[in-house]
């Protein structure tokens, strides 16, 4: 593959990134590195059964000041996060579980020891009483059930319901064709490399509780620990050091978080605590579970006029703080019409709640459902007019021409290219290659398949897009405050997080894009409350546009300054100097002072500068928001060929094209990195992750043997291709793409599984596809029993 | 996810390994190369008082060539038998050489492997398709069992408490043997969701089938083996290999016996390659 990308260290270069050099020599430092003086170690003992009543909890004798249950933690409220969508319906999260138990894992009693170990010895020694309540498991059952509820103030278990209809009658009645559909995505839980993790004490000298806290949000998070525990903001500092991984679910304030805050605001004393993989499956399987009920009515050539869409979002037990459960049902309603161009629209959501983990936004939100939905839907009404399925998505994408184009539920897009990229992916691709290939059949049996899938992601959605969403906490202005050294280097301060995303090195190009300074000079801190500005942190594809615009704006607000002293050197007048990345400050005469002198002239000797020197001096913190806030829709088209093996189910991936426009590249070779993790990610939603329940509500993955995530032999090569159309509304037209790659593997596999199955008639459209699940439709469809939809 | 507390004991010789297991009251357990029983003290399903580490004792650590057969110490790592390459019984290494990941077979043991008895475990089926014997150590001395009457269920065998796996005995393959070896995996690393192996060898009058990653032990397909051995390939038809399962293993969910017919096709087209 061609490397993409442009010379120097600015906007578009490959820059190597800086931060690896620590993750390569293993000298990261996460909240498990933190060692302070006296640190307890805490373990929580968490509910065995899904649903039931806490008759009694009896700590074990002598264990005052080691065991606690809520009625301990008198000063911690319990979380509530209220929004502003109607019918939407408040529940009470508490920090340790209080009068009923609502999901197995579900926090229940927190103990303290010297070590881990002797934590979790006291957790055994608890004897707890729960007299079992019928479970809510299943998400369409617990939508119609009243008697059975969640939360019992609630007079049913609806979190709440979305509906919008948009000239759907008109459009639905001109239809020729209509294709109905199910699909279904299983609940996962998100796995990053480092589960939770809090090191919290009070420090007497700043007064303050300082948490070490594996967050992407630090800034948002402090305001909750503060809210929830009674503190003054100014009392509590929130420190993320080094995240390995966040993906949405270190975007929350956790209970287990609030109940070790308490610990160290009531002892003073360095508590610890640290998920471990068991408590992560169990109690964090909070992500991706929707199921979709789809009519498509179109034309006889596959043109979309109007999409009939019942989602049901299984929201297991609680509402989230900030984010809010509802966040999913919104993107699911307002993402499902996806990259298309169709005016008909009607869609009734329901987010259920369940006795499970509380659902929490996952790497591509909503949209990985919903692209699953919609691409699976493109290719049955492919198959339903008799086109090639490429061709009906050509059909239906949004044109270059309408850009920017308002979507049937009023999406801006920005910009972009979409049929190009579906072009580009074919053609990369070499779909005739394959398809030969799948005519001539496969000496060992196996089926060839190809599939294609497109989506849209909405990045850098700013305060107007959050706001309809309800939260309790709606993002804003980003800052970033730079400063420049007196040795001519450079400091940038964001309150954004990077954990993986290579912000280190990214916000250190888009500054030397402006002050040309060498990136090894320039730190970029983040992270910490008490050292950057406010941000709301790192979620939603935004960082780069939002904070990175900040510092771009916050760089050039630097150089009428820099040129004033520069111009005095130079003993010229500042309108007749200029400012060069490469050399500094220029005269008329072409002579030059280098930036580095300039610098030291304003710090260290100042009787050189000039008299009417800009006071504001050599640092600025400024804010920035894109004066449109819509987003910038970044999107791309994947392609994928399989083999299917019909005797075990196996899926093997041959080959994975990924057209992608993220607008003005920052990075590629970052731009790289996010996409394949992302695909990896959607692969595992595609073909390994899943939690199952049985109908006492226990889930049937607790370790790594059993919730299986895709290792390196199971990630294929990707090659991908991109495209740069610029967003007219950002900054150098750079748009967010972190989630992008989580979007569409589960969407591309299923299509090429069908296409390489659709002589047996087998259809699958539940994720993942497990060898299990494969068989079990391969065989159902080879004794011709029973209809070829796999049941609900 | 840590162990709950317990001794841990590294003996001198296997007669210590034993006395200890014997004198612990059934609280003890040996520790091979702690690959299974490592997770399972973390998790906290074992919770032995007193661990024995077996896995640096001298005698289990040794692979002989004795003539007829090759003995492999209880605390051989399956790395060790990968690399070993052993004369007239590489098999041997290409079963190694498949177990789970390098990293697990650096430390994981035979002898622990077969103690342990994980169903879809590799040495459990390879074993006694290879006609090996288990040679097992306890207080009143040496006994050797038959593979094929070692394992007895899922995480069961006819070990006692204060008994070890000290060493396997593989017989050398003639040169007319047949041997195919399939599983399949949903990922690399991981316990297959079905697995066979076949052993034709004429030249020891031996035809054996085994299927593993059943629910329960590893179960031999005799009958299907003898038509093999008198037939060829074509003896394993999708309808014969059909009724040799559900004879060996009744009421087995369609999904599964399909995965374990394409298993046991497929180990008997390698052996026929």
């Amino acid at each position: 593959m061609k490397e993409h990308g442009k010379p120097g260290q600015g906007i578009g270069a490959r820059v190597l990134r800086k931060e690896d050099s620590r993750h390569l020599h293993g000298r990261g430092q996460y909240v498990s590195d933190m060692m302070l003086p006296g640190q307890r170690e805490v373990a929580f003992l968490r509910s065995p059964v899904a649903h039931g009543y806490i008759r009694s909890i009896r700590k074990p004798p002598g264990s005052e000041g080691r065991v606690f249950v809520r009625e301990d933690l008198v000063e911690a409220k319990d979380i509530v996060a209220a929004s502003t969508l109607p019918t939407y319906k408040l529940s009470a999260q508490p920090p340790l579980a209080h009068g009923k138990v609502r999901f197995v894992g579900e926090p229940i009693v927190m103990c303290v020891a010297k070590t881990r170990a002797e934590a979790e010895d006291l957790t055994e020694q608890v004897a707890l009483d729960i007299e079992e309540l019928p479970v809510l498991v299943d998400s369409d059952t617990a939508r119609f059930e009243k008697s059975v509820r969640v939360h019992e103030d609630w007079d049913d278990n609806l979190f709440l319901s979305l509906s919008v209809d948009n000239g759907f009658d008109a459009l639905s009645k001109k239809a020729t064709v209509v294709v109905k559909r199910e699909v279904e995505l299983s609940r996962q839980a998100m796995v990053p490399m480092e589960g939770k993790a809090v090191v919290a004490y009070w420090d007497e000298r700043a007064d303050q509780l300082i948490m070490y806290y594996s967050t992407q949000t630090p800034h948002i998070v402090r305001t909750g620990i503060a809210q929830f525990l009674g503190l003054d903001e100014g009392q509590v500092r929130i420190i993320a050091p080094d995240v390995g991984g966040g993906f949405g679910y270190k975007v929350i304030v956790h209970p287990e978080e609030l109940a070790v805050a308490w610990l160290a605001m009531k002892y003073r004393k360095p508590f610890r605590w640290i998920e471990d993989r068991r408590e992560h499956l169990v109690s964090g399987a909070n992500a991706r579970q929707h199921r979709y009920r789809l009519t498509a009515y179109a034309d006889d050539k596959g043109r979309l006029l109007a999409l009939d869409a019942e989602i049901t979002i299984d929201g297991g037990a609680y509402s989230n703080w900030p984010f809010t459960i509802g966040l999913e049902p919104g993107q699911a309603t307002g993402n499902l019409p996806g990259p298309y161009d169709f005016q008909g629209y009607r869609c009734k959501t329901y987010c259920v709640a369940t006795n499970k983990p509380g659902f929490m936004p996952y790497r591509g939100v909503a949209r990985t459902g919903v692209c699953f939905a919609m691409e699976l839907l493109m290719d049955a009404l492919a198959r339903a007019v008799g086109r090639d399925p490429y061709l009906v998505r050509m059909e239906n994408l949004v044109r270059p021409e309408q850009m920017p184009y308002d979507n049937v539920v009023k999406k801006h897009y920005d910009s972009g290219n979409y049929p190009a990229a579906l072009a580009l992916a074919r053609e990369k691709f070499d779909a005739e290659k394959w398809l030969e290939r799948q005519r001539k059949g496969e000496p060992d049996g196996r089926k060839i398949g190809i599939g294609f899938a497109s989506y849209c992601e909405q990045s850098a959605h700013g305060t107007s897009v959050f706001a309809t969403w309800g939260l309790p906490l709606v993002p804003g202005y980003d800052q970033s405050a730079v400063k420049l050294t007196p040795d001519g280097g450079l400091e940038v301060r964001v309150g954004v997080h990077s954990h993986g995303q290579g912000m280190e090195t990214t916000f250190a190009q888009l500054a030397h894009e402006i002050l040309g300074i060498d990136v090894q000079k320039i730190k970029i801190t983040h992270g910490d409350t008490g050292t950057t500005p406010y941000s709301t942190g790192t979620y939603a594809s935004r960082s780069i546009v939002m904070a990175g615009g900040a510092t771009l704006k916050a760089c050039e607000e630097l150089i009428p300054r820099i040129i004033k002293i520069g111009a005095f050197l130079l003993g010229c007048k500042e309108d007749a100097a200029r400012f060069d990345k490469n050399l500094g400050v220029v005269g008329p005469d072409g002579t030059a002072v280098a930036l580095k002198e300039i610098c030291s002239v304003w710090y260290l000797r100042p009787d050189r500068a000039p008299l009417d020197v800009d006071r504001r001096g050599l640092e600025v913190s400024v804010s920035y928001k894109p004066e449109r806030d819509t987003g910038a829709f970044s999107y791309a088209s994947h392609a994928v060929a399989v083999a299917v093996d019909t005797g075990t189910g196996q899926v093997e991936i041959l080959d994975y094209v990924i057209a992608e426009d993220c607008g003005t590249l920052v990075n590629p070779m970052v731009v790289e990195g996010q996409t394949l993790g992302g695909v990896a990610q959607g692969i595992g939603t595609a073909m390994y992750e899943e939690i199952q329940y049985d109908a006492n509500g226990q889930p049937n993955a607790s370790t790594l043997a059993d919730y299986l995530l895709p290792g390196p032999t199971e990630i294929p090569n990707m090659r991908i291709f991109h495209m740069e159309t610029p967003s007219p509304y950002t900054m150098y037209g750079i748009k967010g793409m972190g989630e992008g790659g989580a979007i569409a593997p589960p969407a591309v596999i299923f299509n090429a599984v069908n296409d390489a199955l659709k002589a047996t008639g087998v259809e699958v459209s539940k994720t993942p596809l497990t060898p299990h699940r494969l068989l079990e439709e391969i065989e159902r469809a080879r004794q011709h029993a029973v209809p070829k939809r796999e049941a609900a | 996810m840590k162990a709950a507390a317990f001794e841990y004991l590294k003996p001198q010789d296997v007669p210590a390994a034993i006395k200890a297991l014997a004198g612990s009251s059934g609280e003890g357990k040996a520790l091979g190369g702690g690959q299974s029983l490592g997770p399972m003290l973390n998790l906290r399903l074992a919770r032995p008082k007193l661990l024995v580490d077996v896995s640096r004792l001298d005698a289990m650590r040794a692979i002989e060539d004795k003539g007829a057969f090759w003995r492999i110490g209880g605390a051989v790592t399956h790395s060790q038998i990968e690399d070993a390459k052993l004369i007239d019984c590489t098999v041997m290494s290409e079963v190694a050489r498949n177990i789970a990941y390098r990293t697990i077979r650096n430390r994981g043991t035979i002898g622990g492997s077969l103690a342990h008895a994980d169903p879809a475990a590799d040495w459990p089926l390879a074993l006694p398709a290879l006609a090996a014997t288990i040679v097992i150590a306890g207080p009143a001395g040496e006994r050797r069992v038959a593979a094929a009457e070692f394992t007895k269920g899922a995480f069961a065998t006819v070990l006692a408490e204060d008994e070890l796996v000290v060493a396997v005995e593989v017989p050398k393959l003639s040169a007319s043997a047949r041997w195919g070896y399939w599983k399949f995996c949903r990922k690399t690393g991981e316990f297959p969701e079905s697995s066979a192996a076949m052993l034709l060898d004429p030249g020891r009058k031996l035809a054996r089938l085994w299927v593993g990653a059943l629910d329960g032990a590893p179960r031999s397909l005799d009958g299907l083996a003898a038509d093999l051995a008198q037939r060829g390939a074509l003896a394993a038809s999708e309808t014969a290999v059909s009724a040799a399962l559900d004879l060996a293993v009744p009421n087995q969910d369609p999904v599964n016996r399909r995965m374990h017919v394409t298993a046991v096709r497929r180990a008997v087209q390698k052996g026929f390659q």
